[in-house]
This record gives structure tokens, sequence and C-alpha cells, in this order.
């Protein structure tokens, strides 16, 4: 389990891959927000033909998606939408990135002006180990999905399914996909309490 | 891997300064084999004091060329996949034309009587020698440093001639302090008596200004943790100060012998002319802003700069990212961690070989789509 992404390789194994290419159109102009070594990227382009471009901070991880052949930018994402045009991509990914950044919903507009469609993936504070956790031990949950304790945690936006929803209400973004995932199962029902994992597609209204 | 320079000359060129030159030889190398298709040919730009050989073994002397662990069979631009090719820039003195050639017109070396010549000049002579190898679109321009000059110049000047550019180390314009330590170069030049306002050709060459000169250059192309690693306070030979002003500090013995080598190889009037294009250079120059010089440009990007780069700060290739990325053009920016200083583009190979090698092989993958 890489310690920095707990979610996306320990949780869902390629799922989200999937996921998030059974979103993207073939040929899309795709813009992946803390991409990483840039793997979803080079398989949307080796399996969607798409325009990959990402932004991420490490400079090892720019230099990976790069030499897999990613248009990434080194920078941090929350200061660097800015510079991209009105609807310059198609599709903007925040995949198991939207619980660390400093502004969320700042990002979340910034995603909607510079993209069509945004999709968003988190990992659920709501799913019922966490409830339990904290209630049992009285402390800041730490399970699988949230492996840290609160003094190193990435996670510094703790959020659930419904609060996702609540905002895009309050934004008067649509939501147009909502995927929720429990060991590596999609599933419909009570998905704020089962859900390990979200995965919403929005654009604006 | 051996290799020769070529020479072709045009019967003239036109120059941003009004004046035309002719006729012009163009002074190249070219590694590896140009596909049917003619669409995997690439172009390497040479820095300040580069030239032609860039890559290989010189038939000549015996060298290997400036960039040749970034250039040749399986290194980053893999010369059993790509046509590669070097030319030495305008202005230059290593067999394109230059201060130091003969005017046609005299029968005597131009001398300060060249005309001045500018990045976008030596672009235009690339440009002959692509059309006169028969390439229409060359897959990549890079370079380092003025290198990356003459690529972003490449994507701005001739759009449908090139699918990807990468400015390594360099800057969409030179600084103050980037023009002051030319300006430092060309005064060390020009005080020399020998200089002889450039009438030293067939007489004693200028060579303490030439020297010195080289000396401000190799400062600003080294850091001060490289300096520390390379020299230290180390004295040469001994443990004691000698209470005089000969070369006691290694940094001094190898300041001294970086200039005395250069003089042998390196053009005074070339040095001055350079500089001065590198000066002139501005890519924004006659545009409302810098993006909106990139708005014409087709091409990939992938823009390299250095933590330790202190000559081409970052914050020059940000510039050109920023603007870039307000355009909505493709563009890949990363900054190599190095303590090299600028001299990081030239040695940094293993951090420089895969993303190069990446950023092409998908670039070809486009264009043979």
């Amino acid at each position: 389990m890489s310690v920095k992404r707990p979610f996306v390789r320990g949780v869902l194994g390629r799922r989200d891959f999937e996921i998030i290419s059974g979103l993207i159109p073939e040929g899309a102009r795709v813009l992946d927000l803390g991409c990483g070594d840039g793997e979803l990227l080079a398989w949307l382009m080796q399996h969607k033909n798409v325009d990959a471009r990402g932004v991420e901070m490490s400079p090892e991880l720019v230099q990976a998606a790069i030499a897999r052949g990613a248009s990434v930018y080194q920078g941090n994402l929350e200061s660097s939408l800015s510079d991209y045009p009105d609807h310059a991509f198609d599709y903007v990914i925040l995949s198991q990135t939207l619980q660390q950044v400093r502004s969320p919903k700042q990002v979340l507009r910034e995603m909607l002006r510079v993209g069509q469609h945004a999709v968003v993936a988190f990992p659920n504070f709501g799913h019922y180990s966490v409830r339990l956790a904290h209630l049992f031990s009285g402390r800041a949950p730490q399970n699988q999905l949230f492996p840290f304790d609160w003094f190193d945690s990435p996670n510094i936006r703790v959020l659930t399914v419904e609060d996702f929803e609540l905002l895009c209400a309050r934004e008067q973004w649509a939501i147009e996909r909502r995927i929720f995932l429990s060991q590596n199962q999609e599933l419909a029902f009570l998905p704020n309490l089962r859900a390990e994992v979200a995965v919403f597609q929005i654009t604006r209204r | 891997m051996i290799v020769e320079t070529q020479t072709v000359r045009f019967e003239s060129i036109s120059l941003d300064s009004g004046a035309t030159l002719q006729p012009v030889d163009c002074a190249y190398q070219t590694y590896g084999t140009l596909n049917d298709g003619r669409t995997n040919g690439i172009l390497i730009t040479h820095a300040f004091s580069g030239d032609s050989h860039a890559a290989g073994i010189s038939q000549e002397d015996g060298k290997a060329g400036w960039w040749d662990n970034m250039i040749g069979p399986g290194k980053a631009f893999d010369t059993d996949k790509y046509f590669v090719i070097c030319s030495n820039v305008l202005g230059g003195c290593r067999g394109t034309t230059g201060p130091s050639s003969l005017n046609p017109a005299t029968g005597e070396p131009y001398a300060m009587t060249f005309p001045v010549v500018t990045i976008q000049d030596m672009v235009r002579l690339q440009k002959m020698l692509i059309d006169h190898l028969g390439i229409q679109r060359l897959l990549c321009v890079a370079g380092g440093s003025m290198g990356g000059m003459q690529a972003l110049a490449w994507a701005v000047m001739y759009p449908d001639a090139v699918a990807a550019v990468m400015p390594i180390a360099a800057t969409s314009r030179h600084s103050a302090q980037q023009i002051a330590f030319n300006e430092v170069g060309r005064q060390s030049i020009m005080s020399d008596p020998d200089w002889l306002n450039g009438n030293y050709y067939g007489k004693t060459k200028p060579k303490r200004g030439l020297a010195v000169a080289r000396m401000v250059g190799h400062i600003t192309y080294m850091s001060d943790d490289s300096m520390k690693h390379k020299f230290g306070r180390r004295l040469r030979e001994k443990n004691q100060f000698d209470f005089d002003f000969s070369a006691e500090f290694e940094v001094e013995s190898y300041l001294r012998y970086r200039g005395s080598q250069f003089v042998d190889r390196f053009d005074a009037n070339s040095y001055l002319y350079i500089t001065k294009a590198m000066d002139y250079f501005d890519v924004a120059a006659g545009h409302p802003s810098l993006g909106a010089a990139f708005e014409k440009t087709k091409a990939r990007f992938l823009v390299i700069s250095f933590t330790s780069d202190w000559l081409y700060p970052t914050y020059q290739s940000l510039e050109v990212v920023s603007a870039l990325r307000g355009r909505n053009r493709d563009v890949a920016y990363c900054e190599l961690r190095s303590t090299y200083g600028h001299d990081a583009f030239l040695v940094e190979v293993e951090e420089q070989t895969d993303i190069v090698r990446g950023f092409l092989a998908s670039t070809f993958r486009q264009v043979s789509a």
C-alpha cells in the first residue's frame, strides 16, 4: 500500500482506472490534477487516445510522468489552475486529492471554469468504519481508509458523500454521475454509510 | 561513432538588422538516418560557446561532442531512431559565417564590419539548412541555454515546421543581470590593447581579454555549491600561502586554465556578436505579451530548469511555461534537482535522459499517427 495515496491502489486496485475511463470519451482533452507518476494519464493515452495533461508537485513524480509521455507541469495544483484559460479541457480529474487541498471549493470552481466536466474521487469520511473508529476510540479515526495519525495526515479536509452533495447543491453544480465503491464493488444503497470511495462527475448548470 | 563536419553554402541571408550577408556558410553535423517519411529529424541548437560537433568522435580532432552523453545510439536523443542535426550558429567561429570569415567584397575578414545578428537570424539560417536537407517538419528542436532560446524562436517563427521544442535552462529574454555579465565579457575583450577595434586577424589575438571574459562566464555557469565541492579553498600543490599573486587557490588555477584554453578555440569578435544576439533576444518583442507571442505556436513544449541555476533561474522558465499554459499550449515542465548550476544541462545526463526519451517518443507517436 502506497503511503501517500492509500486509496487508489490499496483499496481499489485498478478499479479507479476503469471507472474514470468509463466516464471519459475517446480523444478528450484531459487534465489530471495531482497526477502523480502519470499512470492514469498514460493509461488514458493508450486506451482512450486522450490529450493528456497533468499537474503534480513532486519533481520525481513529474519526471516519471513526462517519461511516460504525458505533458505534466510541476507545480502546486491550487495555484496553477488560474493560468489556464476558460474551457481549456473537456475533463478535469481530481482523484484522491480533494481531501488534501487547502481551498477545496475554490479548486472545484476552478476545475469547472477550465473544464467542461470535473471528475472528483475522494474517500468517504462518513463510512461506518470511520464512524465506529471514532465512536469507540474517542480519538481521531484511524483505519484502512485513513491510516494516518492526526498530526501527519495529508488529509486536511474531512468530507462525506453527504457533504459533497450539499456543496454541489449550494454551488448549483449539476451531478452528472455518482459512483460509490466498497470492497471494490459498486453500491447504491446507503452510500454515505457504506461507500469507501465516491466518484462524482459534475458540471456547471 | 566517427563524425565529420559538413558545410553548405547559401547565396544570401537577410537579417533582422536590414543587412544582407552573401554568401553564407553553415557548418553542421548529422547523426543517424532520416526515415522515409522524413519525420524523425531533430535539430540540436548549441549554447553560446558550442559548435556543430554535438555528438560522436570528431574525425578532425578525435574529441567527443559537447552533448555526446545525450546524443547517440540508445541515448536520450537516440540516433537509432532519430536523425539528429546540429549546426554552428550564424556569427560563430566554427565553420559557419561569422566575423572571422572573409568578406568576399574586400578579401579581408569581416571583423567589426560583420552585421549584428540576432537569435532569430541564427534560426533563419538553421531553417535554410533544414530545407536544404529536405525536411519539412522537424520532430523537435532542443537545446540548452542559448540553444533553448533558439528552440523558443523556432516555435514562434516556424510553427508548421516543428512538432516539439525543448528549451532547457533557458529564458524568453535576458534579464539585466544576464546582460550585465555579458557586458563585462565584452568590455574585457574590447579593453584588451590587442583587440585593435576587432582588426586583430593575422596579428596577436586579444587573448587576455577573451580569457578574462571566459573566466567570468565559467563562474556564472557553476554554483556556490559546485565550486565548494570542486575547489573549496584548496591550494594548488602547497599548504601555505606564498604571499604573492600567483594562482594559489585551485579555483584560480582552474579559471586561468579554462580561460587560456578558450582563446585557442574561440574568436573574440564572435564572443561580442553572439553575446549581443542573446542580449537582444526577447520572444515577446513586438507582441502585447509573452502569451501573445506564443499564440501562433503549434509545437509541444518540454521546458526544463535546474534548482541551482542562478544564471538562467527557474523563474525564467516558469514565465515561459505560465504564458504557454495561459494559451493552453501542450507544455510539460519540470525543475530538476542539481548542484551544478547552469552547467547542469550538460552534466545531468541521467536526470534528463528518461524525460527527453519519453517526450520524444510520445511526440513521435503523435506525428506518426
